[in-house]
């Protein structure tokens, strides 16, 4: 059993403590994902596993052979062209020293996934009323696992209102 | 984190495939298990993963629903049938944690997270008599703003972290459990225990056991029902008081209420007293108060925790004000 990671496969680890977060960032070469709290408070290590957003710091790497990670590193073009998300992150200053940003923007990628399917929030008024209303208060609710110590919520939450209002989606 | 083995199951009959002396540790999520393991707070020989099992939601017989151990708190949040029939259930899980751990985190892990303050992750700097039985507790005479008013021993006064089990206890949940020889059922309210003098105890789960599910009985008022949670921030935070409430009003008279309370006590907490007080009697105001008082009248401070006493009084009152409506 692997682990594929941006479509690359890798070995599982033979110690099974070994942390999704750390299986990638000393095993793999993929520093993109950052380890800050390394208690599932921060956000910092946000990855996508099957495409829901998770901690890769509470995590074991074994629990995720044979199932598909992405990572910060999978998220721009091959060719190295910006994926529209971060280019929204640069325009609006969604960061100010750049550690959370990887987790920020993978986890704004699950989020638009989560939104999509109709999935309610703790501040979406009707639990049935299908999809709620993009809005400020919706993303700052379903960003709130991710934390930023500059204080760039603000941007960053301009930037994902500018990358769904432009409809990119994936 | 001290070296252990892992294996996947697949069903529940793997799942239980362990020899009967085994020290086999049940693996959901792993958002609470893994940071235990890692700081040292627990320690396991053998994780059996059973975040794989089916994770189905299904209709009961009596109108309720099965819930699978597996199925992941974001899956139950977003349930349909959850939101029409049981609004508070997903109002409750989605102000928990953050929509990482959601999506991690299963409904069996999420019951089985454990009591915890901050002295019982400190395995170097305090003593706590959750961690080793007969040590101490550095929280009471600490500081003391998250603990219980509700429910708390000499030796513990820790809270139950969880926001969907409150939602669970005023909906009369029951836990269905398999040791691979006998299955058996308890209601929530008898699956949790209170401190005592045994803090390590939390649940009356066996060794050895696995939590297959929850069932969640038919409850006609649960359909005007809601989750209110108090908190030092307005998202991912623990409860310093939270409140799952569910009013049904017939003729003038409150025909059923379903009240629980978080952040209040060892374990989620059935406001049994409160309930009594408001059965048969007009919704009002006085009615909610009184029901409130009822309940707290055997709250204990230490402290810190002093202000949750009349947080929860007021919060009681809001909350049953608002299911009430017009009728209050």
């Amino acid at each position: 059993m692997r682990i594929t990671v941006n479509g690359t496969d890798y070995p599982v680890p033979d110690d099974v403590r070994v942390s999704l977060l750390d299986m990638l960032r000393e095993r793999s070469g993929l520093t993109g994902s950052k380890l800050g709290c390394n208690q599932g408070a921060c956000g910092a290590c946000t990855v996508l596993l099957d495409g829901e957003r998770v901690l890769s710091c509470l995590t074991l790497a074994v629990q995720a052979a044979g199932r598909e990670v992405r990572t910060i590193e999978g998220v721009a073009a091959a060719e190295g062209e910006l994926h529209p998300l971060q280019q929204a992150f640069i325009d609006h200053d969604g960061f100010q020293c750049g550690y959370c940003t990887p987790g920020q923007i993978c986890s704004a990628l699950g989020m638009l996934e989560e939104f999509r399917r109709g999935d309610p929030s703790h501040v979406t008024a009707d639990l049935a009323g299908g999809q709620a209303r993009f809005s400020h208060e919706e993303i700052r609710e379903r960003m709130s696992g991710n934390l930023c110590r500059c204080g760039a919520h603000n941007g960053i939450v301009a930037a994902i209102l500018q990358f769904a209002d432009a409809g990119a989606g994936e | 984190m001290t070296p252990f083995s892992y294996r996947v199951a697949t069903s529940t009959t793997e799942a239980l495939a362990a020899a009967p002396d085994s020290s086999e540790r049940f693996l959901g999520g792993g958002t609470n298990l893994v940071d235990l393991l890692r700081q040292n707070v627990e320690q396991a020989d053998a994780l059996v993963d059973v975040s794989r099992l089916p994770a189905s939601i299904d209709e009961t017989e009596d109108g309720g629903l099965w819930v699978g151990a597996a199925v992941r708190n974001t899956a139950l949040a977003a349930d349909p049938r959850i939101g029409a029939r049981y609004p508070m259930l997903s109002r409750a899980l989605l102000s928990g944690a953050s929509a990482q751990i959601r999506n991690m985190a299963t409904v069996g892990g999420n019951l089985l997270q454990r009591t915890r303050c901050a002295y019982f992750y400190d395995v170097p700097g305090a003593r706590c008599n959750k961690r080793v039985s007969g040590a101490g507790c550095d929280a009471i005479g600490g500081f003391t703003r998250y603990h219980a008013i509700l429910g708390a021993s000499e030796q513990c006064a820790a809270t139950h972290p969880s926001d969907m089990c409150v939602a669970l206890m005023a909906l009369d949940t029951v836990v269905h459990l398999d040791d691979g020889n006998e299955k058996r059922r308890l209601p929530l309210s008898e699956f949790y225990r209170l401190p005592g003098n045994t803090p390590h105890f939390e649940t009356e789960l066996r060794t050895g056991e696995l939590v297959t599910g929850i069932q969640i009985p038919s409850c006609r008022a649960a359909v005007n029902s809601t989750y209110r949670k108090v908190r030092d921030r307005s998202s991912y935070a623990f409860a310093l008081v939270s409140v799952a409430a569910a009013m049904r009003v017939e003729n003038g008279v409150i025909a059923d209420i379903r009240l629980a309370l978080g952040g209040v006590a060892p374990r989620p907490w059935r406001a049994a007293k409160a309930e009594a007080a408001l059965a048969g009697r007009a919704p009002s105001q006085e009615a909610f108060r009184n029901a409130a008082d009822a309940e707290l009248a055997d709250a204990r401070a230490l402290g810190g925790n002093a202000f949750k006493i009349p947080l929860a009084r007021s919060t009681i009152a809001a909350v049953l004000g608002e299911l009430a409506g017009d009728a209050a």
